[in-house]
């Protein structure tokens, strides 16, 4: 196991998203990931590993506003698996 | 009691100040012009806003915007500058907004534009056509109550002559009685609630995808024809044992009303009808005509629009017959030499002797 | 692979930065396509009548194109104007209610095709407006084709080649014809593809509403957005393209403020 900070998170809407992918590259510290499963419109929709900053990059880019964006008062720390 | 001598175009702006009007935008054409020259000197005298708009299009859509705060708004032209806003008329006709159109036509030509709804779509202005500047200054007034009271634009059908004519005229406001609140007026008060205002032509909702245009348009139709049957308007003389019955509209029909009351003094049983609303046109008063006329003669100083109306009305339950013409002057604003009592005269003669077999 | 939940907010211990959307969007989906940069322009420019406590006092005039679809979500007291004419019917709204915040919504199509004339007058006239353009060169709703934005060598369906200036003629910028008319008093283009650019286009749609509010004439904001749909290339590649083939030609930034050159 090994730890990783998180200083913030998000909620996804995911029934909203049309699989555009862009909050995908938007991220600058890399913890979107698109899903293999896919919500009733069909489409693929991003998963949050941990890691998140907080920063809000997907949620200024996102068309469909599928993000809110939270902000730690204090950094976690996320155990993951190695 | 206020008594005026003015030109028909300042009386029309004197008597929409009088209904309240406080927004106007027009573009500058003959013989509308003084229309708005008026309207820019008195408006922000009366509170209000008069803008030379750009062009035409874009003054129906500053009234179209003004209408939309629950304001009472007026644009006009001729018919020249109408047919550039007929896109808007439609749009704004059916998303109900109650606009005030004054044309100061260039003679009798635009009836079918004015009538048949020029712009694309089921709709209709309802259209008052006044004979001189007292009824002007009654209907301008008519004008704002019923746009309000039917959420439908009004067009006042003037001309030339009604605009550059001057007389000494009744200025008092006239009140119609209540109205009820513009709740669909824009103003913000809605808005974040779910139920913030769209005002639109193609039944669009807030919350609701996509658009229903068909029930939206159907109940306009309703609306229509609730119209055609409580507004109709026409003034009548001598029908009740005529032989003949002449019809005409608008200034023209002022000269007609002249030559027939001379003829009636002089005994023929000649009888005069005049639509007061254009549309909706008062069929029912040429249906209602007594089976003793054997043909009814429309004067109109065009190439044949009104007579339509009129054909349609009777159904073939007396001839129709036009009886006036293309007449214009030499600028082409109507003022045309068939626009003179003696010719007219010698024209009633000859029809009424040709159809009641009378010597002349 | 760890997960984090993303269907529920933390319990504990953390602050909503920034909402799922503003208050004056009803919630629900739009139909726009994926990867479109309309609904991102519109989040910002409610967000920010929100911020500045203008929300129950806004009014819209909204022309006709892919963006007139948002208009079921928009929850602003709106009227529809026709395609280019929306600056006219919000000078006649803005006259008769200069209590409020009064703003248009145009794609290019509408703007600087088909109503050219009417923004310009509107701007000479210094009407205490707002007009917003959401310039994607494309006619979007029609399905892709030429407008006066469209920039040499982007495929349209009409410009299948690229445009070409020979036939087709030369793009318009509608920053270059605003920005020295007298009665403007704020001019700025933005863009949307990164979280960077959506703010920059935030303050500049900001400032511009702040002119209306002081009440010193007309301001103006063009925002670039994404039309993968209409420019034919993967959802992905938007931004990409937009940045490589359309911003070089449409610069970005603040073009006057306070009515002076900037």
């Amino acid at each position: 196991m090994k730890t990783v900070m998180t200083r913030g998170t998000v909620t996804i809407d995911i029934e909203l998203c049309k699989g555009c992918e862009l909050c995908i590259p938007a991220c600058p510290v890399d913890v979107l990931v698109m899903s293999e499963a896919r919500n009733e419109r069909g489409e693929q929709y991003p998963l949050l590993k941990p890691g998140c900053t907080g920063c809000g990059a997907c949620y200024y880019v996102c068309p469909d506003l599928c993000f809110a964006i939270y902000q730690y008062d204090k950094p976690l720390a996320i155990e993951v698996a190695a | 009691m206020t008594r005026k001598f003015v030109e028909g175009s300042e009386a029309i702006v004197e008597a929409a100040i009088l209904a309240g009007c406080r927004f106007f935008a027009g573009y500058p054409m003959t013989p509308f012009t003084e229309v708005l020259d008026n309207m820019a000197a008195k408006m922000p005298e009366a509170g209000g806003v008069c803008i030379n708009a750009e062009s035409e299009l874009e003054a129906v859509g500053m009234a179209w915007g003004a209408l939309a705060t629950g304001a009472r708004a007026a644009t006009g032209s001729v018919g020249q500058g109408l047919s550039l806003m007929q896109e808007s008329f439609s749009e704004i006709t059916r998303a109900e907004l109650p606009l005030v159109v004054f044309n100061m036509a260039r003679g009798q030509s635009d009836y079918y534009q004015s009538t048949r709804g020029g712009g694309h779509g089921d709709y209709f202005h309802i259209v008052l056509c006044p004979i001189d500047i007292h009824e002007a200054v009654e209907h301008v007034q008519l004008a704002f109550h019923l746009a309000d009271q039917w959420r439908n634009p009004v067009q006042i059908y003037g001309d030339y002559l009604l605009a550059h004519t001057a007389e000494a005229v009744e200025l008092e406001r006239i009140a119609y009685g209540d109205l009820p609140e513009k709740d669909w007026a824009l103003s913000g008060d809605l808005n974040g609630t779910g139920r913030s205002r769209n005002i639109n032509s193609i039944g669009m909702f807030k919350g609701a995808k996509g658009i229903q245009p068909e029930q939206f348009w159907k109940r306009l139709q309703a609306k229509f024809e609730d119209i055609k049957l409580k507004e109709p308007r026409h003034e009548a003389e001598f029908l009740d044992d005529a032989d003949y019955v002449v019809t005409a509209f608008g200034t023209t029909a002022k000269f007609v009303r002249h030559v027939v009351r001379e003829m009636r003094a002089e005994g023929r049983r000649i009888g005069y009808l005049r639509p007061i609303t254009l549309w909706p046109f008062p069929a029912q008063a040429y249906i209602d005509c007594p089976s003793s006329v054997r043909e009814i003669g429309v004067f109109e100083l065009n190439g044949g629009q009104m007579i339509d109306d009129v054909r349609l009305s009777v159904l073939g339950a007396a001839p129709v017959r036009a009886l006036g013409g293309i007449s214009s002057d030499e600028s082409g604003f109507g003022i045309g030499p068939l626009l003179n009592t003696e010719t007219i005269r010698t024209i009633l003669e000859e029809a009424y002797a040709r159809a009641t077999g009378a010597k002349q | 692979m760890t997960l984090i939940d993303t269907d529920r907010p933390p319990e504990a211990g953390a602050k909503e930065w920034r909402a799922r959307k503003p208050a004056l969007l009803i919630d629900g989906d739009h139909d726009l396509c994926p990867g479109c940069g309309e609904p991102i322009a519109l989040r910002s420019l409610l967000e920010v009548i929100e911020e500045l406590g203008w929300a129950d006092r806004a009014l819209a005039s909204v022309g006709i194109g892919c963006y007139t679809a948002l208009t079921g979500i928009l929850d602003v007291d709106m009227v529809q104007a026709l395609h280019g004419r929306a600056p006219s019917l919000a000078t006649g709204i803005k006259r008769m209610r200069p209590d409020r915040l009064v703003f248009t919504l145009q794609g290019d199509g509408d703007m600087v095709n088909e109503g050219l004339q009417e923004v310009l007058h509107s701007a000479a006239r210094g009407e205490a407006i707002t007009c917003v353009l959401l310039n994607n060169g494309v006619f979007g709703e029609t399905g892709g084709h030429m407008t006066a934005t469209t920039v040499l060598g982007q495929r349209t369906k009409n410009t299948l080649s690229g445009r070409d200036a020979k036939y087709h003629g030369h793009p318009i910028s509608m920053t270059d014809l605003l920005t020295p008319l007298g009665g403007v008093s704020y001019v700025a283009r933005g863009t949307v593809t990164t979280a960077r650019d959506v703010e920059k286009t935030r303050r500049y749609l900001r400032r511009a509403l702040e002119t209306q509010i002081a009440g010193e004439g007309f301001s103006f904001v063009e925002i670039l957005t994404m039309c993968p749909t209409g420019w034919f290339i993967p959802v992905t590649e938007g931004p990409g393209y937009l940045n490589e083939t359309i911003a070089p030609v449409f610069r970005t930034g603040e073009f006057k403020v306070e009515g002076l050159v900037q």
